[in-house]
C-alpha cells in the first residue's frame, strides 16, 4: 500500500491580482515519481516553493507523513525531510563538491576523510558519478546537478523535488540522471518533477498531475495515458502538434560567417573558427547546450559583439553586392541597408523596454525615420493594431506597458515588430522559452512564413525535437565551436546529443567526422 | 539533533500578515492614501508642536498657511521659491529619466550663479549692459554645462560611478566659490556686496520674470521628454542599456548629450538665483535645493507636470514652517521637524500604494 509522503489540501496562492494556485489538492506517496505537468505560468514552481519553504500559502493546509505542517522556511522543509533542487544551482564556486554537500549543515565538523566517505556511499547507492574533491568550478553543468542531489540526500531528505532538471542537460545526461531518479525511487524516496516535456514525463514517471492557469486538472496514471491526452489536459483543447515544413525553394546564400572567433573581457574564448553559410529560404538550426557560445555568436552578427578574427558577409539580394559586416555598430550595419531582424534571448532586456507601451515598443527601430526633432506615433501606433490582431495579442489595449503583459504576448510583440520590418535575414534565439503550446506554434509557423518568403531564418533551440522537425539544416555547437552541421531530415536526437558534448579541438580527426552528415544547400 | 525542535518552534509560529506587491491600483485610490497621509502627516505635527512646544494646533495651522500666504509678498516669495526649486528639479528629471544618478545639481547650479557673478564683477559698466546679459546667460549655462559633463564623460567612457562623482564636484564648486569670494573681496566682511546695477531687468516685481522664463522651461522640458526623439532616446537607455544597444542607439552620446542639458538648466538656475534675484554671491547660495530637487523629481516620477505639485509643497512647507519658529521664537530647528515629518508621511505612503498588506485569517492554520 502506498504511504502518502506529501498531501496538499486547498493550497491556494497569490500575487497582487493573479492567482497563482487554487485551491490545489495533490498526493506525492513514497516510492514514486510524480510529474508535474503544465505550461509555463500554470503553477507549478510556486507551488513547489511552498511545500520547499520559499513561499508561503495563503490558505490551504500541507500534510507530511499525514501530519499537518507549517513550513515557514527551507530549514523548515528540510527539518520534515524535504528537499528542493532548484533550476538554478545554489553552489559556491571554488569549494569542492564534499564541501559544498556539507555547507549549512551545521551540526557537523567538517572531517574530510568522513564526508568523502558518506559521499561515496550515497554515490554508490544511487548510481551517481562525481568526484568529491573536484571544485564546482570545473564542473560540467550535469556534475553541479548532481552535486545538488547529493547535498540533499546528504542531509537526509526523503522527499525530493526537481524543477526542471533536464533544461540544461543534453539527451545522454538527461538518460543518466533518470536511471539515478528511478533507483532512488526504488528505495523508497518520493520524487516530484516539475517539466513541460512530454516524452520525458512519460518516460519516467508513475503518476502525473497536471495544472492549468494555476488550478489542479488532475492526476492520471502515466501508463494509462499518452502525449495527446496530456496536451489536452495541458491546453484544455485539442491541439495539433504538427509542424509543417515545406522544401527549401529558391534557396540563395545570404550570410557568410568565416573563422568567427571571439574573447571575452577576462580573455576566454567564447567562439572558435566559427564558419557557416545561412541561405535564404531555410532554417538554419542551431542547437547546443546553453551557454555554448550561441547568443555570441547571434550578437556578432548583429553588430553587438565585437569578434577578435573572422568576417561576417552579407549577400543583398537586392543589388547583389556583398558587404561585410566586421567592426559595424548596429547602426551602421542597418545603413547598409541589411535588413537583419532579431529576437534576442533577453526578450524584456534586450529587444523591448518593458516600461513602455507597446506603441513605444513598436517604434524602438524605427523612431528615426521622419523628419524633425520630434517622435511621430501614428505609425507605430497603427503597427501596434495590426500586431495586436494579427497575432491575437491579448492585451486591455496599445498603451500596456509590455512588461504586464504574459510571456507570450510579449514575445508576439517582439516577433510582429522585427517580422514588421521585412528583413532579410531574421535570427531568433530561444523564441519559444517560457510561452504556451498555441502560441510555441504560432511562432513556429511565422518563422516556415519567413521561410517561405526567401527570407534566411537563424533559429536557436533548445528542444530537440522541435528542432528536428522545424529545420532545414541544424549547426551543432559545442564550447564555442560548431561541432557538427547536420541535415534535420536526416538526423536523430541522439546524433545532435553526441555532437552537442563532443570536442573539436580535442579530438584529431574530429572536424572530419563532425561534417560528414553535412548536406550543405541540398534541398530534398 | 537539534533537527527536532525546528519543527515544533515553526508550528507556534504563524505570520500575522504578509506584504504582498499590488497589480495595479486605480488612481483614486492612491491619491486617498496620499491625502490621507498629508492628513496623518498635520496630525502629526500638530501633536508634536502641541507636546514640544506648547502650541496650540490651530494657531499652529493658522501660523502655517500665513507664512504662506499671509500676505502678498508672501505669495510671491512662495511662487519663487516654487519655480526655482521647479528650475533645479527640471534640471535634474532628464538625467534621472536616464538613470543617471545626477546629485550634483547643486554644485552645476552654483558653478553657474558663478559664472554670472564673475559676468557682473569683471565686464559690468565696461560692456554694455544688453551685452553684458548675453554674456552672462551664456557663461552661466556654459559653466553649468562643464560641472556635468565632466563626471558624464568619465561615466560614458570609463564607465564610473556618477553618483559619487557628481556629488564630489559639488564640493568641488563650493570651495571655489569661497576662493573667488576672498579673491574678489579684500575688506574684512568676507561677503560680496550686491551688484545690482548689472541684475537682470525685472517685470513688476523681483521674482515676476523668474517665474515666467521657469514656466516656459516646464513645458519645454515636459515636451522634450514626452514628444521629442532626443527624449525618447535617453529613456530607452534609461530603461535598458542593452535594448539601446540593439536599436543602434549611441550610448555614450546620448549620455554626454543628457548630462550636458541636465547642466545647462542647472546653470539657468545659477543665473536666475545670482542675476535675477541676489546680484551676489555665496556658498549658500543654491541653499541645498540641489538636493532637495532630487526628491521632487522623484515625489512627481519624473513628469515635470506633477512636479509643479511636489514642488509646491516642499516651497509651501519651507515657508510654513519658518513662519512657525518665528511667530513661536524658536530655533530654526522647529521647520525642519515639521518638514521632515511632512515628507515622513508623504515618502512613507508611496509604499502603501505600492503594496498591500494582508492580514492572516485566524484559525485556519492553528491548531
Amino acid at each position: 500500500m502506498a504511504r502518502p509522503a506529501i498531501e496538499l489540501r486547498g493550497i491556494t496562492k497569490t500575487f497582487g491580482s493573479i492567482v497563482a494556485n487554487q485551491n490545489i489538492d495533490l498526493d506525492v506517496n513514497y516510492g514514486e515519481i510524480l510529474s508535474i505537468l503544465g505550461e509555463n505560468g500554470s503553477g507549478k514552481t510556486t507551488l513547489m516553493n511552498m511545500i520547499s519553504g520559499i513561499y508561503f500559502p495563503d490558505a490551504g493546509k500541507i500534510l507530511i507523513n499525514g501530519k499537518e505542517a507549517v513550513i515557514r522556511s527551507p530549514k523548515d522543509a528540510f527539518s520534515h525531510g524535504i528537499g528542493m533542487i532548484h533550476q538554478h544551482f545554489k553552489l559556491v564556486d571554488v569549494f569542492s563538491a564534499a564541501e559544498n554537500i556539507v555547507l549549512g549543515h551545521e551540526e557537523k565538523r567538517f572531517h574530510k576523510k568522513t564526508i568523502t566517505a558518506e559521499v561515496k556511499e550515497i554515490c554508490e547507492r544511487y548510481g551517481f558519478e562525481v568526484d568529491p574533491d573536484k571544485k564546482i568550478y570545473e564542473m560540467s553543468v550535469s556534475e553541479k546537478q548532481t552535486v545538488e542531489i547529493i547535498k540533499v540526500l546528504y542531509r537526509g531528505a526523503d522527499i525530493l523535488i526537481l524543477d526542471e532538471p533536464t533544461a540544461v542537460l543534453t539527451p545522454q545526461e538527461t538518460d543518466k540522471l533518470f536511471a539515478v531518479l528511478r533507483r532512488m525511487r526504488d528505495a523508497g524516496k518520493a520524487i516530484i518533477i516539475i517539466t513541460h516535456k512530454l516524452h520525458e514525463v512519460l518516460s519516467l514517471s508513475d503518476r502525473v498531475a497536471v495544472l492549468r492557469k494555476g488550478e489542479y486538472v488532475g492526476t492520471v496514471k502515466t501508463a494509462e495515458t499518452d502525449e495527446t491526452a496530456l496536451t489536452e489536459m495541458m491546453v484544455g483543447k485539442k491541439v495539433s502538434l504538427n509542424i509543417e515544413r515545406n522544401a527549401p525553394k529558391g534557396m540563395e546564400k545570404r550570410l557568410e560567417v568565416k573563422g568567427l572567433t571571439c574573447f571575452d573581457r577576462e580573455g576566454a574564448q567564447i567562439l572558435r573558427d566559427i564558419g557557416f553559410t545561412a541561405n535564404g529560404g531555410e532554417i538554419l538550426g542551431i542547437a547546443g547546450i546553453a551557454g555554448s557560445g550561441q547568443r555570441e555568436l547571434l550578437e556578432a552578427i548583429a553588430g553587438l559583439q565585437k569578434y577578435q578574427q573572422g568576417e561576417i558577409l552579407y549577400f543583398d539580394p537586392r543589388t547583389g553586392k556583398t558587404e561585410s559586416l566586421k567592426d559595424k555598430t548596429p547602426l551602421q550595419i542597418r545603413e547598409l541597408g541589411v535588413r537583419l531582424s532579431f529576437v534576442p534571448e533577453d526578450r524584456l532586456g534586450m529587444g523591448l523596454v518593458g516600461n513602455m507601451d507597446i506603441v513605444d515598443n513598436m517604434m524602438l527601430r524605427s523612431y528615426r525615420g521622419g523628419k524633425g526633432a520630434f517622435l511621430d506615433r501614428k505609425k507605430p501606433k497603427n503597427l501596434a493594431d495590426e500586431i495586436i490582431e494579427e497575432l491575437e495579442v491579448s492585451t486591455p489595449g496599445v498603451h500596456t506597458q509590455v512588461r504586464k503583459l504574459s510571456g507570450g504576448n510579449v514575445q508576439k510583440v517582439l516577433v510582429g515588430r522585427e517580422i514588421a520590418a521585412a528583413p532579410t535575414v531574421f535570427m531568433a534565439a530561444y523564441p519559444v522559452r517560457g510561452l504556451d503550446i498555441n502560441s510555441s506554434y504560432m511562432i513556429y509557423n511565422l518563422l516556415n512564413r519567413q521561410k517561405e518568403s526567401g527570407v534566411a531564418v537563424i533559429f536557436v533551440g533548445e528542444d530537440l525535437d522541435v528542432l528536428i522537425e522545424l529545420c532545414d539544416r541544424i549547426l551543432v555547437i559545442g564550447s564555442g565551436e560548431i561541432t557538427g552541421t547536420v541535415d534535420a531530415r536526416h538526423t536523430t536526437k541522439e546524433e545532435i546529443g553526441l555532437l552537442m558534448t563532443r570536442s573539436v579541438s580535442s579530438g584529431p580527426d574530429a572536424p572530419e567526422t563532425a561534417t560528414t552528415t553535412e548536406k550543405e544547400g541540398d534541398p530534398q | 539533533m537539534s533537527d527536532t525542535t525546528a519543527p515544533k518552534k515553526s508550528e507556534t509560529r504563524e505570520p500575522l500578515f504578509h506584504i504582498a506587491k499590488r497589480e495595479e491600483i486605480v488612481w483614486w485610490k492612491a491619491w486617498l492614501i496620499r491625502a490621507a497621509a498629508i492628513i496623518a502627516s498635520l496630525a502629526a505635527c500638530a501633536a508634536i508642536s502641541r507636546f514640544l512646544g506648547g502650541i496650540d494646533p490651530s494657531s499652529f495651522f493658522r501660523s502655517m498657511l500665513s507664512g504662506a500666504f499671509g500676505t502678498t509678498r508672501r505669495i510671491w516669495k512662495l511662487f519663487y521659491e516654487l519655480a526655482i526649486l521647479l528650475c533645479i528639479s527640471l534640471a535634474v528629471t532628464p538625467a534621472f529619466k536616464m538613470r543617471f544618478w545626477n546629485i550634483g545639481a547643486e554644485g552645476q547650479a552654483l558653478i553657474g550663479g558663478l559664472a554670472t557673478a564673475a559676468c557682473m564683477y569683471y565686464f559690468g559698466g565696461r560692456i554694455p549692459t544688453p551685452l553684458l546679459f548675453v554674456v552672462m546667460i551664456a557663461a552661466s549655462i556654459l559653466a553649468g554645462m562643464i560641472w556635468a559633463v565632466i563626471p558624464a564623460v568619465f561615466k560614458a567612457f570609463w564607465n564610473t560611478n556618477e553618483t559619487l562623482f557628481t556629488l564630489m564636484m559639488n564640493y568641488v564648486a563650493i570651495q571655489l566659490v569661497t576662493f573667488m569670494i576672498n579673491f574678489w573681496v579684500t575688506s574684512g566682511s568676507g561677503t560680496l556686496p550686491p551688484m545690482s546695477e548689472y541684475a537682470l531687468p525685472t517685470i513688476g516685481n523681483a521674482w515676476i520674470l523668474n517665474i515666467i522664463v521657469i514656466s516656459v522651461l516646464t513645458v519645454a522640458v515636459y515636451i522634450y521628454l514626452r514628444f521629442s526623439k532626443h527624449g525618447y532616446e535617453l529613456s530607452v537607455v534609461g530603461e535598458s542599456e542593452n535594448t539601446a544597444l540593439y536599436v543602434g542607439i549611441n550610448v555614450k552620446k546620448v549620455i554626454i548629450r543628457t548630462m550636458l542639458l541636465s547642466g545647462a538648466l542647472c546653470g539657468v538656475t545659477g543665473l536666475l538665483l545670482v542675476g535675477g534675484t541676489d546680484h551676489t554671491i555665496s556658498a549658500s547660495t543654491v541653499g541645498g535645493r540641489g538636493f532637495t530637487a532630487i526628491m521632487v523629481s522623484w515625489l512627481g516620477r519624473f513628469n515635470p507636470i506633477f512636479m509643479v505639485l511636489t514642488s509646491f509643497l516642499l516651497a509651501f512647507l519651507g515657508a510654513g514652517a519658518n513662519q512657525i519658529s518665528n511667530d513661536y521664537k524658536m530655533n530654526g530647528s522647529i521647520s525642519d521637524i515639521i518638514t521632515a515629518v511632512i515628507l515622513f508621511f508623504v515618502i512613507g505612503c508611496e509604499f502603501f500604494i505600492q503594496y498591500r498588506i494582508a492580514f492572516r485569517k485566524h484559525g485556519k492554520e492553528e491548531k
